[in-house]
């Protein structure tokens, strides 16, 4: 076994709290966490974290990692290296893959993958077979597997009929949730930029923030008639945000995500033609940001996650319209957080990190992530310098893709350890497997 | 050489015509100071007069002279000199004008704008031409406006008039007629005031750098 | 002018440059030898996504009325379908060593591409539904010399049909606007823009009343495959709305002026003798779209300066 491993210096933050305290790892558990904590043994690895927060590694529920059939633009353990950079330890892989993760064998093979990484891979599973939309996939045999969260994302389960039989199905299957890319695609079809001011001036077609809030709306109705639980990807328009609000005020099981991009870009972006700002959903209005925030802020949105999208770089170099909708996140999603919402004061940092790390956690059943950092917890960890400032530059990323918005943008907080499991796998901010 | 080799770049607005003035050598980057005036309102006035007559005693007459100005200076000369002819000939002579620009053989060296479509107002075919221009200086504007005429059809003779001479030739062109002749440093810029284009009385200025 | 890429790119000072330039043009191309020495030496390629046979012959006819020699690449030649990106496409083009890259696309913004990646001047051809600033600079051409110089200030124009669709639409208000003209749009709103925040117009829903108050009744094309299903329910709906019948042009001003950019549903949009008409501009159109082409690659490529 490696030998222990010694945080020192921080500022432990978690769900319980915060406290000045030195965190001893042995065998990937916490052992203690006290102040003034000395080495025990003289090969233990002391890792400084002045001035640092330790807090439970983050949990992204939202990654497309490319693995099986992409792996030009990403591979399960690229993704998962940049992950680990980012500050995660646990990452939820999307089944929109090729095959996708329909079929027990596959999510086997990206679990096994994702054993040997720098970062905990899990697998989402399929809704419905090949993310068509119309047969439920074995889903029992996929829960069998490990997977909880079910999702056909890219694509919408638009048949309402499918999604109220999923999500009756899904209540027989322990920590199963039904997770929605919420987009009617009646009214989505040939969009590549939000509908409004900016689609119509620049003669893009777009994609109605109603797409959005009719799927939330009609699926919380659907959560509601069967007690399925329901989880929205990627929220981004200002309604979805008010429905999702009602519902959880009537005790409704949904739960929601949203990305950085979402709560720092607008469609005003998408005037410079560059398709490195078309995503699904769209980025919206102002409006629509500062109604993520809001619902970041009171806890509607209960996590966010990357919607990490890598492509290669000739599937950008194409005009707005053609190119593929996806965009990187797991490298910014943190800093982002931290500029955009915990400097202005939207969030508090803890719950900044609640949002990053244990509601996600929670939501897809995920026990040894999102801490308490406790003796006895599994050391996912993560150690986070809120103060260090850097640039954004989309050739020293650790994705095998350069698809961000971000190049350039000036952030503040970085990581600057990940442990996963006991193993400092990003040390000094440097990956180190 | 024609007219806008000598504007000063904020003439550019004027109202009939002249809308782009570029300095050929740059001028524009330089302050320069007027030296003299060479020739005023008279002088000018007999100048058109004179080279009217020699025109017409060139040609034994004005019948088959077809007079065509060069944008944006040349022009004007180019009517002043048709309306001479009328009044001692007593027959009109028709005036074309012609843009250079796209013939110039500095396109892409320089800024080079077109001034205005050419107009001529009869076929030139067998008869005498007239290129009619304020200052001659390199003879590269008069290469074009030949290169130009030669796509509008192909007169029997083709002379040049000009206000004035100032010398400095790159190019084997000379005129018939010229108005005064000017020797001049080629640092120097000689500048021709029209009543109709600049709307202040008529004049020929030299200026040059200003002395230590 | 490096590029010409958007309207909203140019002053109404450059448009009115442009369209100055334009009738240097115009006479160029009305002499016998309608070819001047201009651009000798330089290379214009036509690169065309999309099949628009008038739009590629005015391009070329205008470069080589300037001497410049003409390559033309289309999407149906291309390797496109090969999967290349259209950065691979454009980066071989240039390797030819081209001047000036015209460039015809069905997605919006990608002339604004093309031009982010290449050194040679790029003049968009029409990207999408985004812009057609050519076209928009003709039609300004053909109102001036129909109206004279002083013409566009309070001119009342209408635009009727497919404004949400049209590239057409989106450089000519743009046009219009800068230029002093008051603008109305008249459409079915399915066919309207979904928002029309920013853009300098009024929107009518009654085409008669509209049509005795103007000065211009712009008609643009309705493409047939729109004239049934969601957007309208049928042709005859349309035109008995929207089309300038021989009826509704009889209700025109004497000296109203009727536009088309071509080419017609004659009997849909536009009857076929309102087209005929004296009344309408549509040969001149066409007639001075070579122009204003010419005028706009000397303008990027000829020049070697600003204009205006």
């Amino acid at each position: 076994m490696p030998d222990d491993v010694l945080v020192k210096g921080g500022r432990v933050v978690d769900a319980s709290g915060e406290r000045v305290a030195d965190v001893l790892v042995r065998d990937g558990v916490v052992i203690e966490v006290e102040a003034q904590l000395e080495p025990a043994s003289p090969a233990a690895r002391v890792l400084d974290a002045a001035g640092c927060v330790v807090a439970p590694g983050l949990v992204d529920l939202h990654a497309h990692l490319r693995e099986p059939g992409d792996e030009d633009a990403e591979t399960i353990v690229t993704g998962a290296r940049a992950a680990a950079l980012g500050g995660f330890t646990a990452v939820v892989a999307m089944p929109n893959t090729t095959p996708p993760l329909d079929d027990p064998a596959v999510v086997a093979s990206v679990l096994a993958i994702g054993r040997a990484s720098a970062c905990d891979v899990v697998a989402s599973g399929c809704i419905t077979k090949g993310r068509r939309g119309e047969e439920l996939a074995p889903m029992h045999e996929l829960h069998q597997l490990g997977v909880r969260i079910f999702t056909d994302d890219g694509d919408c389960v638009a048949d309402a009929d499918v999604m109220r039989r999923a999500l009756e199905y899904a209540r027989s299957l322990p920590g199963a949730v039904v997770a929605q890319h919420a987009e009617d695609p009646a009214l989505a079809q040939g969009g590549s930029m939000h509908e409004g001011a900016w689609s119509s001036r620049l003669g893009i077609q777009g994609r109605p923030a109603a797409a959005e809030a009719i799927i939330v709306a009609r699926d919380i109705q659907l959560a509601e008639l069967t007690g399925g639980r329901v989880h929205f990807l990627h929220l981004s328009a200002a309604p979805s945000v008010e429905l999702v609000r009602a519902a959880k005020r009537r005790g409704l099981p949904v739960t929601a995500e949203s990305m950085p991009h979402h709560f720092t870009l607008t469609d005003a972006e998408c005037a410079s033609f560059d398709p490195v700002f078309k995503v699904h959903p769209p980025l919206r209005t102002a409006d629509d940001v500062a109604a993520i925030k809001a619902g970041l802020a009171d806890g509607t949105i209960d996590a966010i996650a990357t919607d990490h999208a890598p492509h290669v770089p000739q599937a950008k170099e194409q005009p707005f319209e053609q190119a593929p909708p996806g965009m990187l996140g797991l490298e910014t999603t943190l800093a982002l957080t931290l500029t955009e919402l915990v400097e202005p004061g939207v969030l508090s940092l803890a719950d900044a990190l609640a949002r990053l790390s244990w509601s996600p956690a929670g939501i897809a059943g995920l026990a040894d992530h999102g801490g308490p950092i406790a003796s006895g917890r599994p050391a996912n960890l993560c150690v986070i310098d809120p103060a260090l400032q850097w640039e954004v530059d989309r050739a020293r990323l650790a994705s095998r893709s350069r698809n961000t918005p971000y190049h350039g943008r000036k952030l503040t907080g970085r990581v600057r350890h990940t442990i996963l499991r006991g193993e400092p796998v990003v040390v000094d901010g440097v990956a180190q497997r | 050489m024609n007219a806008r080799d000598a504007a000063k770049p904020e003439q550019a607005a004027t109202p009939e015509g002249g809308r782009f003035f570029v300095p050929e050598h740059g001028e524009g980057e330089r302050s320069l100071v007027c030296r003299a005036q060479v020739l005023d309102a008279d002088d000018m006035r007999r100048a058109h007069t004179r080279i009217a007559h020699e025109i017409v005693e060139r040609n034994h007459g004005a019948d088959d002279v077809v007079l065509i100005g060069l944008y944006t200076r040349g022009v004007a000369v180019a009517r002043r000199l048709a309306e001479a002819i009328e009044r001692f000939e007593g027959a009109a002579v028709p005036v074309g004008v012609l843009d250079v620009a796209f013939y110039r053989d500095d396109i892409g060296l320089r800024p080079v704008q077109p001034l205005g479509p050419t107009e001529i107002p009869v076929d030139i075919g067998g008869r005498v031409v007239v290129l009619v221009d304020d200052v001659f200086f390199t003879g590269r504007t008069i290469r074009a406006a030949l290169d130009a005429l030669t796509e509008l059809g192909r007169p029997r003779t083709v002379q040049v008039a000009v206000l004035v001479d100032r010398g400095h030739r790159e190019l084997p062109i000379r005129a018939d007629f010229v108005g005064k002749n000017l020797p001049t440093k080629l640092a120097e810029d000689v500048r021709v005031r029209l009543e109709e284009i600049d709307g202040e009385v008529d004049g020929i200025e030299i200026w040059g750098p200003a002395e230590p | 002018m490096k590029h010409l890429l958007a309207i909203d790119d140019l002053s109404r000072a450059e448009i009115d440059g442009l369209l100055d330039l334009s009738e240097s043009f115009i006479e160029v191309t009305q002499r016998d030898i309608p070819k001047i020495p201009a651009l000798r030496g330089r290379t214009v390629v036509t690169l065309f996504f999309e099949e628009s046979t008038r739009t590629r012959l005015s391009f070329e006819t205008a470069a080589k009325r300037l001497s410049a020699d003409t390559m033309s690449f289309s999407a149906s030649t291309s390797s496109l379908t090969k999967g290349e990106s259209l950065l691979d496409t454009v980066q071989t083009i240039e390797a030819m060593g081209v001047d000036a890259i015209v460039v015809r696309h069905p997605c919006a913004g990608a002339a604004h591409r093309v031009a982010q990646w290449v050194d040679a001047s790029v003049v968009n051809a029409g990207d999408g539904r985004h812009q057609h600033p050519t076209q928009a600079l003709l039609d300004l051409v053909t109102l001036r010399r129909r109206l004279g110089r002083g013409g566009f200030d309070g001119l009342r124009v209408v635009i009727v049909g497919d404004i949400r669709h049209s590239r057409v639409a989106r450089s000519g208000v743009q046009a219009l606007s800068t230029m002093g003209a008051e603008v109305t749009l008249v459409a079915p709103p399915t066919l309207l823009p979904e928002s029309l925040e920013g853009w300098p117009v009024v929107v009518d829903d009654d085409l008669d009343s509209v049509l005795p108050e103007v000065d211009v009744v712009y008609l643009l094309r309705i493409q047939r495959e729109r004239l049934a299903g969601a957007l309208l329910p049928s042709q005859r709906e349309y035109t008995s709305r929207y089309g300038i019948t021989v009826e509704r042009a009889a209700r025109l001003k004497p000296d109203t002026l009727i536009m088309h950019p071509g080419p017609m549903n004659r009997g849909v949009e536009i009857a076929a003798e309102v087209a005929d008409s004296p009344a309408s501009t549509v040969t001149e159109q066409v007639a001075n779209g070579v122009a204003v082409r010419m005028a706009v690659l000397w303008s990027t490529l000829g020049s070697g300066g600003q204009i205006a």
